[in-house]
């Protein structure tokens, strides 16, 4: 381009526009070349895929923001659809099932906030912790075996659908609503947007960082707990062994979607659209009959070029 | 007499939008001790930072003996000779003193460290300072004046024929200055050439032959010390004309703005009491590290006090955080933009309405987007915020115009007091001026100004009365009439015992 103004103008469109144009290229690309792809079928089972990963990435999107992260998380989805399932089977009280998960992960999440924001101590080593105890704890729990399901119409939660879409979708988009709300148009959005940014800044401004943080880890482990509540109901079970290295899937997400792993910058949009963008990957490598060896490379290969390409982005603006 | 260890030969050092250092030229001879002194920001500090290879001068450079030297980066200078010991000492604190002395050469056998000979080494530079430490000591448990020696055996191992100390003493007992001036005394005797950074003149008296003065990064005089009295190395230290630029009207006080009674904590040497009036710039001189930032940092709530009140228009308030203060009408632009004041990542808008947004908020929750945006737009058009857009992420912007952005974040607040840390540092003369006339308008309207700054015509131009710390504490407060540059900086220069020779 000769223009510099053009230029610029395109360079800018990009910036704003980046991985949702990713995201579109994509879906054209799999719509045409991978056969199954554009049916309603694989595009239900698609969305259901990356339902789970929604949810938690709303508020992994706020932990990144704020300048934190979350390992935790797999864990809790984990124990969390255990402890329904076991609580369930021993009251038959559906309720009680998954207030026993909605609570173990508030506490979880709490823990990490109170340790990381209070105690001041490195949230990587943190949630290594409670990842550990936590995952521990489904096993225990368990026994270590998958815990079945009686209550016929807790299944209605993951397996009912509306308008011939998935309940799990329904509430994912529900999440990405109320979180992107939150983060652009309330006070406590813009205050975690601003302690990530600079935390002795907002501090001096009159914001209380660690309240912000211990909010947003609870919030983080409820959301977890509740997307392996639902993720149990679809299972009919809750499994022990369930997603393992899922943080590392939704933390992928964040940072394709552009979120800033040193804080401070971070949208709704853009997460959806990373969430997005892992899920048809994945989705039209096992259309394309890819082994799962392959699927893991291929994965980091995409991460790794989303982190490079965030970086030159950033340099180009600096210089 | 052979040509001389060190000369600076017309060393310039420009900055964006600063000149640091202009065409300074001296020479330090071989077996001598040089004092270089100067104000805060005389550009002592870059002269030191071109010695030890950081800074590559714009123009002009340094000789070794007859050879011009312009070293690419720190290890060249460390190679030709040159060892520059700072303030913070650079050890690595978990590792043996015996792995400091020879960090990055350390004696190997068959690809392996030799322990045995690393230690034998180690004791032998350790005697040439007169340490007896244990060579596998942990630096981390020695205290700061040992690790300093350590610093020196350091230097020493390799082959350091020019030593610079950048304030040794600042944080030694007499006791361990007298021993530091021992040994400098001894490298002397060796031959070493020495350059010897101090505010503290009688030091430099007892310890230095010859002295360098700079002033705003300018060479003033070199020569040898017995010619001159410590009131005339202090006259040449300062005497500028003051300028028009701080836009100084006299403006009655109206009333009690902030009074401290017995104020204590972290980095105040004993309680601090002082009163400024409402419509009144209250100016603190001091040297850096006199305490200055840490008391504002008290009033404010952002560090913790240990004791003492803070009043109000004559009513106490209490003050655990900076919220409280904010909250009171009290409020803070610190001394560092990037690192405490400004949001990098985020645009003008979101800094302006950072505190301000937990006001105006719908129900307390929503954004207010509206209000928002207007109140950016009239700080930006009140400060004369020069930005392309509200919208402009904030590190695209000037010093000046980011140190505006934070004027306009509290005046979007009630503000009863406002304390200013450094508000021009790093900023070029224009907008120095324009934040001198908001200080005026502000005090105009009754607001009680508190300013720190280290710069002597700042605090003269600007202040209706001027508090001078020194070494934690107030040495006195002044009014504008009775202050002159001389009086300020003999005030805020540290009193000690004269080290015995």
């Amino acid at each position: 381009m000769s223009n510099p103004t053009a230029r610029r103008a395109v360079a800018d469109f990009l910036d704003r526009a980046g991985m949702l144009l990713v995201l579109a290229a994509l879906f054209v690309v799999c719509s045409v070349g991978v056969e199954n792809f554009l049916s309603w079928r694989n595009l239900q089972g698609l969305s259901l895929a990356v339902s789970t990963t929604g949810m938690v990435a709303c508020t992994m999107l706020f932990c990144l923001a704020a300048g934190d992260f979350d390992l935790s998380i797999g864990s809790v989805v984990a124990c969390a659809g255990v402890l329904a399932a076991v609580v369930m089977t021993r009251t038959g009280s559906i309720t009680l099932g998954i207030l026993g998960g909605l609570g173990l992960g508030a506490l979880a999440g709490y823990v990490n906030g109170f340790v990381v924001a209070r105690l001041r101590i490195n949230a990587l080593i943190t949630t290594l912790a409670t990842m550990q105890i936590v995952r521990g704890l489904g096993f225990i729990i368990s026994d270590g075996k998958a815990v079945g399901i009686g209550q016929e119409n807790f299944f209605l939660l993951g397996n009912s659908g509306f308008a011939g879409i998935p309940t799990p979708v329904w509430i994912t988009a529900a999440c990405f609503t109320v979180f992107g709300l939150v983060l652009n148009r309330t006070v406590f959005g813009r205050d975690t947007l601003a302690v990530g940014g600079n935390t002795e800044a907002a501090h001096l401004a009159g914001i209380d960082v660690a309240r912000i943080k211990v909010v947003i880890f609870t919030v983080q482990g409820l959301m977890a707990a509740f997307a392996g509540i639902v993720l149990a109901s679809r299972m009919t079970s809750g499994q022990p062994n369930a997603s393992l290295g899922f943080e590392l899937e939704v933390i992928s997400a964040c940072v394709l979607g552009g979120v800033s792993l040193t804080g401070g910058v971070g949208s709704m949009g853009f997460v959806i659209a990373g969430v997005l963008i892992m899920g048809i990957v994945q989705n039209a490598m096992n259309l394309l009959n890819v082994a799962t060896f392959y699927q893991y490379v291929a994965r980091g290969l995409i991460l790794l070029a989303a982190v490079l390409f965030d970086r030159w982005k950033r340099r180009r603006q600096v210089g | 007499m052979s040509a001389p260890a060190l000369s600076f030969n017309g060393a310039t050092m420009e900055f964006p939008g600063v000149k640091a250092l202009t065409d300074v030229s001296f020479h330090v001879h071989a077996g001598s001790i040089h004092a270089l002194v100067g104000e805060n920001g005389a550009g002592k500090s870059t002269l030191l930072k071109i010695l030890s290879g950081a800074y590559r001068p714009t123009a002009g450079g340094l000789a070794l003996g007859d050879r011009a030297q312009g070293f690419r980066d720190t290890s060249a200078a460390l190679a030709a000779g040159v060892a520059v010991i700072y303030q913070e000492l650079h050890l690595v604190p978990e590792m043996s003193v015996a792995e400091n002395i020879f960090l990055g050469h350390l004696p190997r056998r068959a690809g392996l460290v030799d322990r045995r000979e690393l230690a034998a080494a180690a004791r032998r530079q350790l005697e040439l300072v007169g340490e007896s430490i244990d060579p596998a000591t942990k630096v981390r448990k020695l205290p700061l004046a040992q690790r300093q020696m350590v610093e020196i055996a350091k230097a020493l191992t390799r082959g350091a024929r020019i030593l610079a100390f950048d304030e040794p003493t600042s944080s030694l007992s007499d006791r361990e200055v007298r021993r530091l001036f021992t040994i400098i005394r001894d490298l002397k005797a060796r031959g070493c050439a020495i350059l010897y950074v101090s505010h503290r003149l009688e030091e430099i008296f007892a310890l230095c032959d010859r002295i360098t003065i700079l002033r705003d990064g300018r060479h003033v005089e070199t020569a040898a010390l017995g010619n001159l009295t410590r009131d005339e190395v202090v006259r040449r230290m300062v005497g500028r004309e003051l300028s028009h630029i701080h836009q100084y009207a006299p403006r009655p006080a109206v009333g009690a703005g902030l009074a401290i009674k017995n104020l204590t904590g972290p980095g105040l040497a004993a309680p601090v009491s002082f009163a400024a009036h409402a419509g009144e710039i209250f100016g603190f001189f001091g040297l850096v590290g006199a305490g200055r930032t840490e008391l504002l940092r008290l009033i404010y709530g952002a560090t913790e006090k240990t004791g003492g009140q803070v009043l109000l228009q004559g009513a106490r308030v209490d003050i655990a955080k900076p919220r409280d203060a904010i909250a009171a009408g009290i409020v803070l632009c610190p001394e560092d933009r990037k690192k405490e004041g400004i949001v990098a990542v985020r645009s003008v808008l979101e800094n302006i309405n950072l505190s301000a947004r937990r006001r105006t908020a719908r129900a307390g929750v929503f954004i207010n987007e509206s209000w928002e945006q207007a109140n950016a737009r009239q700080r930006i058009e009140q400060l004369r915020v020069r930005t392309p857009s509200a919208r402009q992420l904030i590190r695209h912007l000037s010093g000046g115009n980011q140190q505006k952005v934070i004027l306009g974040r509290w005046l979007s607040e009630t503000v009863k007091v406002i304390l200013l840390d450094e508000p021009t540092r790093g900023i070029d003369v224009g907008a120095k001026s324009e934040i001198y006339g908001i200080m005026q308008d502000l005090a105009r309207a009754g607001v009680c100004v508190i300013v720190v700054s280290s710069e002597l015509p700042e605090v003269l131009g600007t202040a209706d009365r001027i508090a001078v710390m020194r070494q934690g504490r107030i040495a006195a407060v002044l009014d504008r009439a009775d202050a002159t540059e001389e009086k300020l900086l003999r005030l805020a220069l540290p009193v000690e015992s004269t080290p015995a020779a």
